[in-house]
């Protein structure tokens, strides 16, 4: 009997190339290509007003240089607004190559192809650039107050203001016997894949064929986008996803400009070209997250039960609006988390900025919005004197109130109502995994050894496995063989493995037989990406689907060659039977019999061949049928799956340095049935890692001027394995998604979402003072440790 | 601008000599990338913070994106690619990795994989503390260190293994 | 991130070796490179040539007598951080040794190098200056000694002159009755150090005779401060405070992205006590 695979802590199969290191990452493809590199300007804010590039003409080793003026046709329009939402009023997207003016240091103003990426460069360094400076709007606050405009046609730098609400929260908050007002921060933290961004191209003038390898989230939709703007027919353009060196968010943005720029010179040069790049460059030219400065007023009952809920908030969105407004989107609808406000309110104005892009960073808005709501909680338990996890409970969403509606639109546009979950039962196993009753004497111990502890604790929820749609294609070889293949794109997650659990499971074959490819769109074209925490969801659900069709398929034909009913076949490890017989067919050879054939090219082959098969009195196939053991099929929900999580974290502040030092942290998740739980822990972990990053460690250190001071992996912090836990408590609560056949439910991004919330509460809980800005470092704990003692009291 | 002047170097990687004519500026971790083919040996940051281009130089662990090819002539040079097993097995860090999940993108393995492997030469039964030490220089994004660390101490168990077995 | 050209030499004598460098006033000395590489491949240094000393005989030791410790310009940090006899006779460089970066950078960078660097955020050039060492040069007009009271004369500046190369340090042995300490508090471990703090501690029985502090990261030049007045004999908070004070007034904090001067100065307040203490508790055992 074949073990059932889900579930299973498999061992993953991608790993045995990635160890030996012969994955295939895109800086690993077509050694052979030329390489290019891209000037980018050093101005946050500066209109263009001359650029010459006569001097790179000498360069030897140069193929091309290329500036705006060089782009023809859709090359030369702006890159395409990929989400436009209704309310993005003045959405702005930035030129393949800058067209008169700069609006980022870092914004793409010529490119360059050479011999290799060091001749390359030595041309960037002989380009020279005329500029006149304008002034740079740099942070919210700059941006807010509309003195200067990044973009002269939007005035007050707002792209987009949105409201949404529930219920009359101005009017409960009114009537609520207790109100309180915070005034909340984070700052900008950055993706920060291992692997920046690459693209490769090679154009087949023989086959007027373009392929396209890209270190990316989506293949198709760069497919798409390429064809556009070459003006190819889609036909014409492969776009393959090699190994991705990690993506969290950055990666889905699309088309970047190299991802246009590179294959136009593949196919003007008639060779391949190459763009790696470089970890500066990716500091300054690929997509941040997070900065928002929210202000919350809220009532609430003497039980701590929140009557009315207003937030306002202002989203940071850098120079351009490449990807719509989904974080802010995000963050004004899952704020709200697995509570429910008597009425709520938000606001959010999405403002432009002189400085890199923001688009989605694992979490994607959640960070900020757990970090508001979690801090009002935090706040309206101290106001009351109760315990802070009370305080939650009363707020909760109860076991038997789902489906919950919100009565918000989510951003898919859908209703943001929750499928599932058990909050109580949660708050539960956090509170027993952290010890939360035994904390008071253990702060008292450590305050007999002249020590500062804190605990703190943040909860959530996370809609995730949006659509519109995945789909997967199953086809069962002659050789029993199962080639699966599925649209979406992987970077690390282990889709190899886990989706080829899922089919191992449905069609009962074995694991070692099943061959997953993802993001090729040779294989499957029709695919959405890898974001939101849908892989599993999405294209694991239809992978679920797909399997089962070339099931239903290879039972059937299965009957008919063993002369058996449908219902009384099974199918174990490759191998199809009629239960309790020994009459069986392998499925390899149900896989010959699914193909008519005039010609035989092997022994097992002539049992195909038409004078074997079938009844000569009807038509080898069948007028509903099709040749070939192959099953395919989409996974289109109606909304999102809703996953959660508690997270708990005990820190100690050094009473002298202001050091923070994390004690314990512990997890408890809950992304439905787990497909494999070695894969879901080890997304926890990394998730944690980047929320202890963003707590304590990271942001984008812009000045005045707009120039990004950290731009290296010496300044900007991401944690080392000696900054991160020593240990994180994994708890599961496994609720299953109605929604979907398996019953699961996202878990890539749960892990980093209530970072910030929780270490601001357990700092705030250690020093007795307001913690209302992360990420916070031991210098800033210093300087609020300073004022508190100043403020009178 | 004059055609760049090549030094013909001779690079002694896994064991195998290869010759290659590089200009002097030439990164060891391109060297070995682009010259070579050896794309196992990836770059992160190039400014040697990330560790992810760690190779051993004379079996010490060092940043090959600090480093100029030119330099590292004549000096025995180990990459992911030779860390494997004689007969094609993984080798004992390989194989813990892949045991304790403690790769994701696998971007940055190859230049913990080589740190580890002169680590536990150096220390062949460390403590967690130790282990954790062990990687301290190394960036990860994805992983958040928890199976990393595991992948160090079950590695060590699997070379002293080796040794016994050959003892 | 790539370099720009640069034409290279690897010469295998000394004298070629500053033949190549008083021929290029653009050329730069190459050793472990592990500062110089990215500031290459960054292109913020663009030398016209690289003097590659590697291949220099005779310049990795490490030599260890009773008067102090000797360390080539070519021997590794790693190499001098594993030598027990280092530990024996000077135990701060060691103990700020195991601060320097991360182990695999002390794998390729020279001691040497990081000293001729000058970078007052680095701890052997203050540890060099707390111990009151030398580095020895050659250059075309023979070998010379610099004391390094002369060494360090500006932000990230010696006095070594273009065509000299440096060939050896010299660190003290630690004095009789003598103990030393050294802390640091970085953002991230192997970090430059937000501030930090060395200190040389005599004892004649329980009294301090002498003591002496140097510090990272807090101000422009490596910076030794002694302590011997203001601490007045005894190690007491009063003394401790005192001596953190007479400190501060020669030391200039700034603030950076990673920490405000306040913080700075509070971290040296902080860590010249604990290190004061340390010292003179290592003092007393040392006397013992």
């Amino acid at each position: 009997m074949t073990t059932r695979m889900m579930g299973a802590k498999v061992q993953r199969v991608e790993d045995d190339r990635l160890v030996r290191g012969t994955g295939r990452y895109v800086d690993d493809v077509a050694p052979d290509a030329l390489h290019a590199a891209v000037l980018r300007s050093p101005h946050a804010h500066a209109r263009i007003v001359s650029i010459d590039v006569d001097a790179v003409l000498d360069v030897e080793g140069v193929h091309a240089v290329w500036t705006h003026e060089d782009l023809e046709g859709a090359m030369a329009d702006p890159l395409p607004l990929l989400i436009p939402h209704p309310t993005l009023t003045h959405g702005r997207t930035q030129y393949a190559l800058a067209k008169d003016e700069v609006n980022y240091v870092g914004e793409a103003i010529a490119f360059v192809v050479a011999d290799d990426r060091y001749v390359a460069e030595d041309a960037l360094a002989r380009i020279v650039v005329e500029y006149e400076l304008l002034p740079a709007v740099v942070g919210i606050e700059a941006a807010r107050s509309g003195a200067n405009l990044v973009h002269d046609d939007v005035p007050g730098n707002v792209a987009a203001r949105m409201e949404q609400s529930n219920g009359d929260a101005a009017a409960a908050i009114a009537a609520a016997p207790h109100t309180l007002s915070l005034d909340l921060h984070i700052e900008r933290s950055a993706c920060m894949p291992m692997e920046g961004r690459g693209t490769v191209a090679r154009w087949d003038p023989d086959q007027g064929r373009l392929q396209v390898w890209t270190s990316t989230q989506t293949s198709t939709g760069v497919r798409a986008a390429v064809a556009a703007k070459l003006g190819l027919d889609l036909g014409q353009v492969d776009v393959i996803t090699p190994d991705v060196g990690g993506g969290f968010g950055v990666k889905i943005v699309h088309p970047w400009p190299e991802e246009l720029l590179v294959p136009l010179a593949a196919q003007r040069l008639g060779t391949a070209v190459k763009f790696t790049e470089d970890r500066r460059e990716h500091f300054i030219s690929s997509a941040h997250e997070r900065a928002q400065v929210h202000h919350v007023e809220v009532g609430f009952d003497d039980e701590g039960r929140v009557l009315g809920l207003d937030v306002r908030f202002w989203h940071d969105h850098g120079a351009y609006t490449p990807y719509g407004l989904i974080v802010p989107i995000i963050t004004s609808t899952q704020l709200l988390g697995p509570y429910k406000p008597g009425a709520y309110h938000v606001q959010f104005d999405s403002l432009y900025t002189n400085t890199v892009i923001v688009t989605p960073y694992r979490g994607a808005g959640r960070p900020q919005g757990c970090f508001v709501m979690e801090r009002t909680m935090d706040a309206i338990a101290a106001e009351l004197g109760l315990d802070r996890a009370d305080v939650r409970a009363a707020n909760f969403i109860q076991p038997d109130e789902f489906p919950y509606d919100q009565g918000l639109i989510f951003q898919d546009g859908r209703e943001l109502k929750y499928d599932s979950g058990d909050y109580p039962a949660m708050l539960d196993k956090i509170k027993e995994l952290v010890d939360w009753d035994g904390f008071e004497s253990f702060r008292a111990e450590k305050a007999a050894e002249g020590k500062r502890v804190g605990l703190g604790l943040a909860c959530y929820v996370e809609g995730t496995g949006v659509g519109p749609y995945e789909g997967a294609h199953v086809h069962i070889e002659t050789s029993g063989k199962v080639k699966v293949a599925t649209g979406l794109t992987s970077q690390g997650q282990g889709h190899q493995t886990a989706f080829a659990q899922i089919v191992a499971d449905e069609l009962g074959v074995r694991f070692e037989d099943v061959e997953i490819t993802t993001g090729d769109t040779r294989r499957m074209p029709y695919a959405v990406g890898t974001f939101a925490s849908r892989a599993a969801v999405m294209s694991g659900s239809a992978i679920h689907l797909a399997a089962k069709r070339a099931k239903e398929k290879a039972l059937r034909i299965a009957a008919d060659a063993l002369e058996a009913d449908v219902d009384d076949l099974e199918i174990v490890d490759g191998v199809v039977s009629v239960k309790g017989t020994d009459s069986s067919i392998p499925l390899g050879t149900v896989a010959v019999l699914s193909n008519p054939l005039r010609y035989a090219f092997d022994e097992a082959s002539k049992a195909a061949t038409q004078f074997n098969v079938g009844d000569p009195t009807k038509p080898p196939v069948a007028e509903d049928d099709e040749p070939g053991l192959e099953g395919k099929d989409f996974y289109s929900p109606p909304r999102s799956t809703f996953a959660s999580g508690m997270h708990a974290v005990i820190v100690e502040t050094d009473v002298e340095t202001a050091e923070i030092r994390i004690l314990k942290y512990a997890v408890v998740h809950d992304c439905g049935h787990l497909i494999n739980p070695m894969i879901v822990e080890g997304q926890i972990h990394g998730g944690v890692a980047q929320g202890v990053g963003g707590a304590l460690y990271e942001r984008m250190a812009y000045d005045e001027s707009g120039q990004l001071l950290n731009a290296s992996f010496m300044d900007f912090l991401m944690p080392y394995v000696t900054e991160v836990p020593t240990s994180i408590e994994i708890d599961h609560l496994e609720t299953p998604s109605p929604l979907n056949p398996l019953g699961i439910k996202g878990a890539g991004e749960a892990g980093v979402i209530p970072g910030s919330a929780a270490f601001a509460a357990a700092i705030e809980d250690a020093e007795r003072l307001p913690i209302t800005a992360m990420p916070i470092s031991p210098s800033e704990l210093f300087a609020l440790r300073q004022a508190h003692a100043q403020e009178p009291k | 601008m004059s055609t760049e002047q090549t030094h013909e170097i001779r690079l002694n990687v896994n064991g195998v000599e290869h010759q290659a004519a590089v200009p002097a500026r030439r990164l060891l971790s391109d060297a070995l990338r682009h010259d070579l083919g050896l794309t196992g040996t990836h770059v992160g940051c190039e400014h040697g913070v990330c560790g992810a281009c760690t190779v051993l130089v004379d079996g010490q662990p060092m940043r090959s994106c600090l480093m100029f090819a030119v330099s590292a002539a004549g000096h025995e040079i180990t990459t992911v690619e030779g860390l494997s097993r004689p007969d094609g097995e993984l080798g004992p860090v390989q194989q813990a990795f892949r045991e304790c999940h403690g790769l994701q993108c696998g971007f940055c393995t190859p230049g913990f994989l080589t740190t580890i492997t002169a680590g536990i030469a150096e220390n062949p039964d460390p403590t967690e503390d130790e282990a954790r030490d062990m990687v301290a220089g190394n960036l990860c994004r994805c992983t958040g260190y928890q199976n990393i660390v595991k992948a160090v101490c079950r590695a060590a168990e699997l070379a002293r293994s080796d040794e016994d077995g050959a003892a | 991130m790539k370099p720009a050209p640069f034409d290279y030499v690897r010469p295998g004598t000394l004298e070629e070796a500053l033949q190549a460098l008083a021929g290029h006033p653009e050329a730069k000395v190459l050793a472990g490179g592990q500062s110089l590489v990215p500031l290459l491949s960054m292109r913020l240094a663009a030398p016209a040539v690289l003097v590659d000393i590697n291949d220099l005989p005779g310049l990795d030791h490490v030599r260890v007598s009773a008067d102090g410790v000797r360390v080539g310009a070519l021997a590794r940090h790693a190499a001098v951080l594993r030598d027990p006899d280092v530990a024996r006779v000077q135990p701060l460089v060691p103990l700020a040794l195991a601060n320097v970066a991360h182990a695999t950078i002390r794998n390729r960078g020279t001691t040497v190098g990081s000293l001729v660097h000058a970078d007052a955020a680095a701890e052997m050039p203050m540890v060099l200056r707390l111990l009151d060492g030398s580095l020895d040069v050659v250059g075309p007009g023979g070998r010379r000694t610099i004391p390094v009271a002369e060494l360090y004369v500006g932000p990230l500046e010696s006095s070594l002159h273009h065509d000299e190369i440096a060939v050896e340090a010299f660190f003290p042995a630690l004095a009789p009755h003598t103990g030393v300490a050294f802390e640091e508090i970085a953002r991230r471990h192997g970090d430059y150090a937000m501030c930090g703090v060395a200190a040389v501690v005599t004892v004649e029985g329980d009294r301090v005779v002498k003591a002496s502090a140097g510090y990272l990261s807090v101000s422009d030049i490596p910076t030794v401060v002694d302590l011997t007045e203001a601490l007045d004999g005894s190690i007491s908070d009063a003394s401790l405070a005192a001596a953190a004070e007479a400190a501060l007034e020669q030391l200039d904090p700034e603030t950076d992205i990673h920490a405000t001067a306040d913080y700075r100065a509070h971290l040296a307040r902080v860590l010249t006590a604990r290190v004061v203490t340390a010292a003179y508790e290592n003092a007393r055992e040392e006397k013992a």
